[in-house]
């Protein structure tokens, strides 16, 4: 029994789908959703989440921070910034995590620059992902 | 002269063409716009209702709710009221009529013992309140035709950082809510503190009575209030923002298409009244020509009698 799948940024819904299962890393560790989970609310990190849809492919989507809720069989992503595998700009992210390098090596404290090198390996994960599943 | 008249008309006409021209063109710019930003305001409304669902599931889960931004203070000192308006003019009595909503609020404030602060949005605010000796205590301009989720986030955080520094003990946001492209309010609305029906009477989502399931957090009610209440209030914040360049759009709009029908009804009247002109002038002349004419004659006929009778004698 497929449910709903919601990925919400302040701008506009980014994505939609019936899903048989969510995985998504909270700030306390990596957590799956099925159908008939308990009501969920969880503050997520940076890190990617996997929407397993109904007709068995799977989506992937590099999510930058944001909460992920579930109550009566429907899963929700609120992030500030989430890009579908699809949508992320590798060329932008290699060129973001060498100058999120560079700035780390100057100032290893820097948190700014930790979070950007995040940011950018996340995306350079996830863009990966689907560059070696159409292959 | 009659002809100089004609000219000077013909000159006022063209200049009022051109004025027509412009205003056309802004009509029209501000008519596509207001459905880019419509859009805008409906693509922005299920983030700000799943956050407000959300706030209210923790808030009533949690119980006894201690984050310093739900909780109201027991004296209200100081109140900042964050004003929207535009960054341009020309769009009738969009940013009057909220600039004189914020200061009924101030006057509201002031007689109940309240200081006053204002953070004002849209460089028309901006410019009335520096002109009269009240300095903002922050300004936010540049965006108010394309408000970013970004820009809400800058002010989200500032009107954060003062009411947490206790600069100010409550905050309010008096913007213009697009209702449809012919109606706009200019609505004031608090925002901190976050109080249930705050929360509740947002824009986005009329208050409904379902009591939330109870809910698992990870890691802890708290933790995730902690950092849910600044994003909701920037997405109530960018709520306003996308309200208020709607509401923009729609009076410039409107605004503007008056202002090409008064250009149009101008055109008419001054070209009535220069081809009135012409018509006179012509007729001037004809009499002119026609008198002269006549004078002319009576001459030469009166000359042509002499001729005759002489001519009439010698034969």
């Amino acid at each position: 029994m497929p449910f709903a799948v919601q990925f919400v940024s302040p701008e506009k819904v980014l994505f939609e789908a019936e899903a048989e299962m969510v995985v998504c890393r909270t700030t306390d560790g990596e957590i799956a959703f099925l159908p008939g989970h308990v009501p969920f609310v969880g503050a997520l990190g940076i890190a990617k989440v996997r929407v397993l849809v109904a007709d068995s492919n799977e989506v992937v989507a590099a999510v930058h921070g944001g909460f992920v809720e579930v109550a009566n069989d429907r899963v929700t992503v609120l992030s500030d910034v989430a890009e579908l595998s699809d949508q992320v700009d590798a060329l932008r992210a290699s060129r973001a995590k060498d100058r999120a390098t560079d700035k780390l090596r100057s100032d290893p404290e820097d948190a700014e620059a930790i979070d950007a090198l995040a940011r950018a390996e996340l995306r350079l994960e996830v863009a990966g992902a689907t560059a070696s599943a159409s292959r | 002269m009659a002809g100089g008249q004609e000219r000077i008309l013909k000159r006022r006409i063209a200049s009022v063409q051109s004025t027509k021209k412009i205003t056309r063109a802004m009509e029209l710019i501000a008519a596509s716009r207001i459905v880019k930003a419509q859009q805008a305001v409906h693509a922005a409304v299920p983030y700000s209702e799943c956050i407000t669902e959300v706030v209210r599931d923790l808030g009533a889960a949690s119980g006894a709710v201690n984050s310093p931004l739900l909780k109201p203070r027991d004296a209200i000192r100081r109140v900042a009221i964050v004003l929207f308006t535009a960054d341009r003019g020309l769009c009738g009595a969009y940013n009057s009529s909220v600039i004189r909503a914020t200061e009924g609020a101030l006057r509201e404030h002031r007689d109940l013992g309240r200081g006053e602060a204002v953070v004002v949005v849209g460089r028309k605010a901006e410019g009335y309140f520096r002109y009269r000796g009240f300095d903002p205590e922050a300004s936010f301009t540049g965006f108010t035709d394309r408000p970013t989720y970004e820009d809400a986030r800058k002010i989200g955080r500032e009107v954060t950082r003062g009411f947490l520094a206790g600069n100010y003990d409550a905050v309010e946001l008096i913007y213009t809510r697009f209702v449809s492209a012919g109606t706009q309010e200019v609505v004031r609305r608090p925002l901190v503190p976050l109080e249930q029906e705050v929360i509740e009477g947002g824009d986005a989502r009329p208050g409904t009575d379902t009591v939330g399931p109870s809910y698992e957090f990870e890691p802890s009610a708290e933790a995730i209030l902690d950092s849910l209440l600044p994003r909701y209030i920037d997405a109530r914040i960018y709520a306003a923002l996308l309200n208020a360049a709607a509401s923009e759009h729609a009076s410039r709009q409107r605004a503007m298409k008056s202002a090409t029908d008064n250009a149009d009804e101008l055109i008419t009247n001054l070209t009535r009244v220069m081809n009135r002109a012409r018509q006179d002038s012509i007729t001037t002349e004809i009499m002119e020509i026609v008198s002269g004419a006549e004078a002319l004659r009576s001459d030469n006929s009166e000359e042509n009698a002499t001729v005759d009778s002489t001519n009439g004698a010698s034969s």
